[in-house]
């Protein structure tokens, strides 16, 4: 008999107490030790989770009408500035955004952690003044509990595999990537490998829109496919890319969240960044499902680009397999080179583990996408154009 | 026992052999860490000197007699472990895996024993996590 459940089937047990969880690290051994048809009875969800540098992210904010109220313009939180090109007093501060007077020392990562830490910031604004809003200028401090909504709306994270990062110049390159030694002096690679969400469902069969996870300590939820979404993106035999893929827009409640899963992240001469900590629990709902999830970093497989070609288009290297990465020291060009990750492994193991304890005490229902991603979506580039038109 | 030090040398003993006396008189194995060392000019060595008790303290009673500033101790290197995210980024930085990742909790590690005290890895934290306090040495 072939293993299938379905969502109300594996909710019911978790309801009960009765689901088996694990994380994707743990399935591993699971697999190769029952097999995938008994694996995928046995295991009713398997927890994925990532941790690493996402600058795709910000939040957005309503801040409640002062009297007289004001429209907003010109919003600075901390002196950063926010997005409010929306109503009144709806805001959105972006992590990556800069300080005024502190540059990328401070920027609206920190502010952001500075507001889930229940810290006050200080809100400046200023406006044309209307009839209806008739106030120019507002100076204030407004923390957490003061603001009516405060979520995190991320348009970009969680990427299906990256590409990793190498510098074939004599200088160091200062990147989102960190920093890259001449002379292919090291290689850096993110995203967790095994671990990641998208590479443990690659052709997006559980995660959708509408799926419930776990966002730096809150629940929240897939709320979109990610920009940059590029499910056409070739396959191996595994399905998996070897390039970036699909990505994740998630959104959920600031305060909700903790800063031990949420951190701003400052990359020297490059900016602002943020640590954001994802973790997507797949219902194992037949044996495909359990096929995919029981992948290991000996299966994926990611490019190495040479960052010190200033192009969009970085010419590839070679190809890698995230346990060569993983064993600290690769082989490329014939040379023996370090290898680092940006993404920690250690804090995604720690989210994996934290969402397979929230499911087992009921904590944390499965959810069926409401609308599945795209599957063969194609990445597009920008044209600089001498002149209108198509 | 081992023990980092950081010896400053006024420009009137940049031209004395200093490692050969350390390691001739007081029986001590050195491990130069770092030198940046002009003729005349202050120079600073960072070494490793391993020996036992007796032959440490001599040399550090020797080494204050002649004028050579003896900065004792740990590695000015600051990792704040709390700080940590134990992302990684730093590891493949360090040139002598002073910072480096266990492969099985994959948690970093800092050894002050192997620091060079280069300062490249005080940048290389998007957290800030790593400091350097020593002011003499910098990226
Ligand atoms: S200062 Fe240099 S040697 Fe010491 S931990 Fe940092 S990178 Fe490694
Ligand atoms: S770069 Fe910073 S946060 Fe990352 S592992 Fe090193 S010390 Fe920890």
């Amino acid at each position: 008999m072939a293993a299938r459940k379905t969502y109300d089937e594996i909710n019911q047990k978790i309801k009960e107490g009765n689901a088996v969880v694990v994380t994707a690290d743990e399935v591993i051994d699971i697999v190769a030790e029952k097999g995938v048809r008994e694996a995928a009875k046995y295991v009713d969800v398997v927890t994925t989770a990532t941790f690493g540098p996402m600058c795709s992210t910000g939040a957005f904010m309503n801040f409640g009408h002062a009297d007289p109220p004001i429209r907003m313009t010109n919003v600075l939180l901390n002196n950063v500035p926010a997005y409010a090109g929306l109503a009144a007093v709806d805001a959105y501060i972006g992590a990556t955004e800069a300080s005024l007077d502190k540059g990328i020392n401070y920027g609206g990562a920190h502010v952001i952690c500075d507001l889930v830490d229940g810290k006050s910031i200080r809100l400046s604004a200023s406006s044309p003044g209307t009839d209806c809003y008739p106030r120019k200028n507002i100076e204030t401090w407004i923390n957490l509990d003061d603001v009516n909504e405060a979520y995190l709306y991320n348009p970009r994270n969680a990427y299906q595999n990256y590409s990793a990062a190498t510098n074939t110049s004599d200088r160091p390159l200062y990147t989102y990537m960190g920093i890259l030694k001449p002379g292919m002096g090291n290689v850096h690679y993110c995203t967790s490998g095994q671990l990641n969400p998208l590479l443990n469902d690659p052709h997006y069969r559980t995660i959708g829109i509408g799926t419930r996870i776990f966002l730096a300590g809150a629940q929240g939820f897939v709320s979109w496919m990610g920009t940059q979404f590029s499910s056409g993106r070739k396959r191996n035999a595994k399905g998996l890319p070897d390039a970036p893929g699909g990505t994740l827009a998630v959104s959920g409640d600031l305060r909700s969240m903790t800063t031990e899963f949420l951190k701003p992240a400052v990359f020297k001469d490059y900016g602002i960044s943020m640590f954001v900590g994802i973790g997507v629990p797949i219902p194992i709902l037949d044996e495909e499902v359990m096929s995919c999830v029981s992948v290991s970093d000996k299966d994926i497989f990611t490019t190495i680009e040479d960052y010190s070609v200033k192009r969009r288009d970085k010419p590839s290297l070679g190809t890698v397999s995230y346990e060569e990465l993983r064993s600290g020291i690769i082989t490329l060009q014939g040379r023996k080179i370090p290898t680092a990750p940006i993404t920690s492994l250690h804090k995604s193991r720690q989210i994996a583990e934290l969402l397979k304890q929230e499911i087992e005490k009921g904590e944390f229902e499965i959810t069926k996408p409401v609308q599945s991603f795209p599957l063969n979506k194609t990445l597009k580039s920008l044209e600089v154009k001498s002149k209108e038109g198509r | 026992m081992k023990t980092k030090w950081l010896l400053t040398f006024p420009p009137e003993l940049t031209g004395e052999p200093v490692t050969y006396t350390l390691i001739k008189n007081f029986n001590l194995k050195i491990n130069i860490l770092k030198a940046s060392i002009d003729l005349n000019v202050s120079g600073n060595l960072l070494v490793l000197a391993d020996g036992n008790k007796n032959e440490i303290d001599s040399a550090l009673a020797w080494l204050g007699n002649t004028g050579v500033i003896v900065h004792p101790g740990d590695s000015q290197i600051v990792w704040n472990d709390a700080l940590c995210v134990h992302c990684g980024a730093c590891t493949a930085i360090c040139p002598t895996k002073a910072l480096s990742l266990d492969p099985s909790s994959w948690m970093v590690a800092f050894e002050g024993e192997k620091c060079l005290e280069c300062g490249h890895c005080v940048p290389a934290c998007p957290i800030g996590a790593i400091s350097n306090n020593n002011g003499l040495h910098h990226a």
